[in-house]
């Protein structure tokens, strides 16, 4: 069993994207953390002091540990922002604004 | 129900969040002359108990992740047919930070998501805030390790994306979420290794009669039981998480049984191997907009009178931001909201005969939920579990040793002064993750935080806002 089979889905077309430059398969409606847990990546951020890795914590938006860089973009939050073909994904190191 | 003919002139309501109490709220209030304005984040209606999967992904039984599906039917077609009869108009993706009061009414400023960057506004005679909540996880070492994630985030990310954080979890912490969201893994392949709750079943016991009272919830219960039983998840009660261990990510988790005084049994440590750990320790109401407003907070809830009126005039509260206490006791509380509302803005005195069945829902939930409350309960310890380089505010980095040295070596007596000392709270969650946790150790009631914005808001947007009209 897996989730899109238990909830029956017929999901619209595959699309690719990138993360740390490696392409990745990604489910329209998907968000981005989502997205990367399919892919088996639990981790896309390290922290500004101790440089730990972290990823999706509260999963609803509220907690800001799952922050990324989409697109150039820094301080995205993973679990809520929707995926979009072609995507960059970019592990955020610190404050993002280093890179 | 005069107004609904001539909705152009009818007084406006906002409602804020569309999950069961804003759902309900809104319906009630339509129903009874109301326009209301449903502003919400999330792109589709449902909030987090009713969180549907993103409509690109083509499901076509949602239902299967989802309990009390036929109430969602049941709001999710009435929104329809409000919107259509032009009633109620449907926000999406707007993110609230603040709620302002004019001389007349009320703006709702509001950002556009997801990228929460350009403004946008709204106007209503009257405000009704059904904000929800949001999970509180208690520290221990390795909780910071990617692979542990709230067990409502495992939850929300399986009902709205479909996805699974990993292979074999363990479910811990303490609550009647952990039951829902472990055969809820499980039906969708992953290995639940073990559900482990600190509550102690003889706590269930002495509060029966208040439990025996909602056979319902009971039942609801014995069904999720079953189904664990099914899946073969073993369950592990008066049981608690020690430790997550893992470098880059979590590879195991050690939990222990506690003693009767709720300390954690050494003798018992046993090590369960998991790349997921779904943990929760309760819920928190969202406050925010209500504090931002001026209405009286007890505890960390929304104070509400019968009518679920906020003691600012023109402000209702409805839903777990009032008390947690479930979807259902939301559904109660929405609507007495949405009803009241709708007459006090029709110059009429509301008769609460008319929703005499919400009331006794409401008043049997509450007492169930007290008692629930009650029985599942943290460690009473939990605080000996956190070791003095354990980080508690996970944004700032802030450890348990530094919150500890803020109390006993710099003298602070309370939550805002240790943050001011060790800037725990201080970061991106504004301490929504760490203040029940800072709060216990340092020895402080919990309160409610005080904070002016709901979330992060661009300075333009800041300076802007309000600028143009008779803001008070």
């Amino acid at each position: 069993m897996n989730p899109l089979k238990l909830a029956q889905a017929r999901p619209g077309p595959a699309f690719t994207v990138t993360f740390d430059g490696r392409e990745l398969v990604a489910l329209p409606g998907r968000t981005v953390a989502a997205t990367l847990w399919a892919s088996g990546v639990t981790s896309w951020r390290t922290t500004r002091g101790e440089g730990r890795p972290r990823g999706v914590f509260c999963g609803i938006g509220v907690c800001y540990d799952c922050l990324v860089t989409v697109n150039g973009r820094p301080n995205q939050r993973a679990c809520v922002v929707p995926v979009h073909p072609g995507d960059a994904i970019r592990t955020q190191q610190g404050t993002g604004h280093d890179d | 129900m005069t107004d609904a003919s001539r909705p152009e002139t009818s007084p406006r309501l906002a409602v804020i969040g569309a999950g069961p109490a804003g759902l309900a709220a809104t319906l009630a209030a339509a129903r009874h002359g109301l326009r209301v304005t449903l502003v919400d984040a999330a792109p589709e209606a449902g909030g987090q108990f009713y969180r549907q999967p993103a409509a690109g992904l083509g499901a076509r039984r949602p239902q299967a992740l989802h309990h009390r599906w036929r109430d969602w039917e049941r709001l999710r077609d009435g929104l329809d047919r409000h919107i259509t009869a032009g009633l109620v108009v449907h926000l999406r993706d707007h993110h609230v930070w603040c709620v302002t009061r004019r001389r007349s009414g009320f703006t709702v400023h509001a950002l556009l998501g997801p990228e929460q960057e350009r403004p946008a506004e709204v106007r209503a005679d009257a405000v009704l805030l059904a904000t929800g909540g949001y999970e509180k996880v208690l520290p221990f070492p390795g909780w910071t390790l990617p692979g542990v994630v709230t067990a409502g985030g495992a939850q929300a990310m399986l009902k709205g994306g479909l996805v699974l954080p990993g292979r074999t979890a363990v479910v811990a912490g303490t609550g009647p979420l952990l039951l829902p969201v472990a055969t809820g893994l499980a039906a969708a392949g992953a290995q639940v290794a073990a559900l482990v709750d600190s509550a102690d079943p003889r706590a269930f016991v002495r509060r029966s009669p208040a439990l025996a009272a909602q056979p319902a919830k009971l039942a609801e219960g014995a069904r999720h039981a079953a189904r664990l039983l099914r899946h073969g998840v073993p369950t592990l009660v008066h049981h608690t998480v020690v430790e997550a261990h893992g470098d880059q990510r979590l590879e195991a988790a050690t939990v222990a049984a506690l003693d009767t005084a709720g300390r954690v049994r050494p003798d018992t440590r046993r090590r369960i191997g998991c790349d997921t750990l779904a943990v929760g320790h309760g819920m928190l109401p969202h406050t925010d907009l209500a504090e931002g407003l001026g209405c009286r907070i007890d505890g960390v809830a929304v104070h509400v009178d019968d009518e679920q009126r906020t003691d600012v005039p023109g402000v209702w509260a409805a839903g777990e931001a009032t008390g947690v206490g479930g979807a259902v006791l939301a559904l109660a509380e929405g609507h007495i909201a949405g009803r009241s509302a709708a007459a006090r803005l029709s110059g009429r005195e509301p008769d609460p005969r008319g929703w005499a069945g919400a009331d006794r829902a409401r008043a049997g939930l509450r007492r169930f939920a007290a008692a629930m409350d009650d029985a599942y309960a943290p460690p009473a310890h939990w605080a000996e579990q956190v070791t003095d380089d354990t980080v508690v505010c996970r944004c700032e980095e802030v450890t348990g040793g530094a919150v500890r040295r803020a109390v006993t070596e710099l003298g602070a007596g309370d939550v805002r002064t240790v943050k001011l000392l060790t800037r725990a709270g201080m970061g991106w969650c504004q301490g929504r993750m760490c203040g029940t946790a800072v709060a216990g150790l340092a020895g402080c009631p919990e309160t409610a935080a005080r904070r002016p914005f709901a979330r992060p808001v661009p300075l333009g947007v800041l300076a802007r806002a309000g600028s143009a009209d008779d803001e008070q």
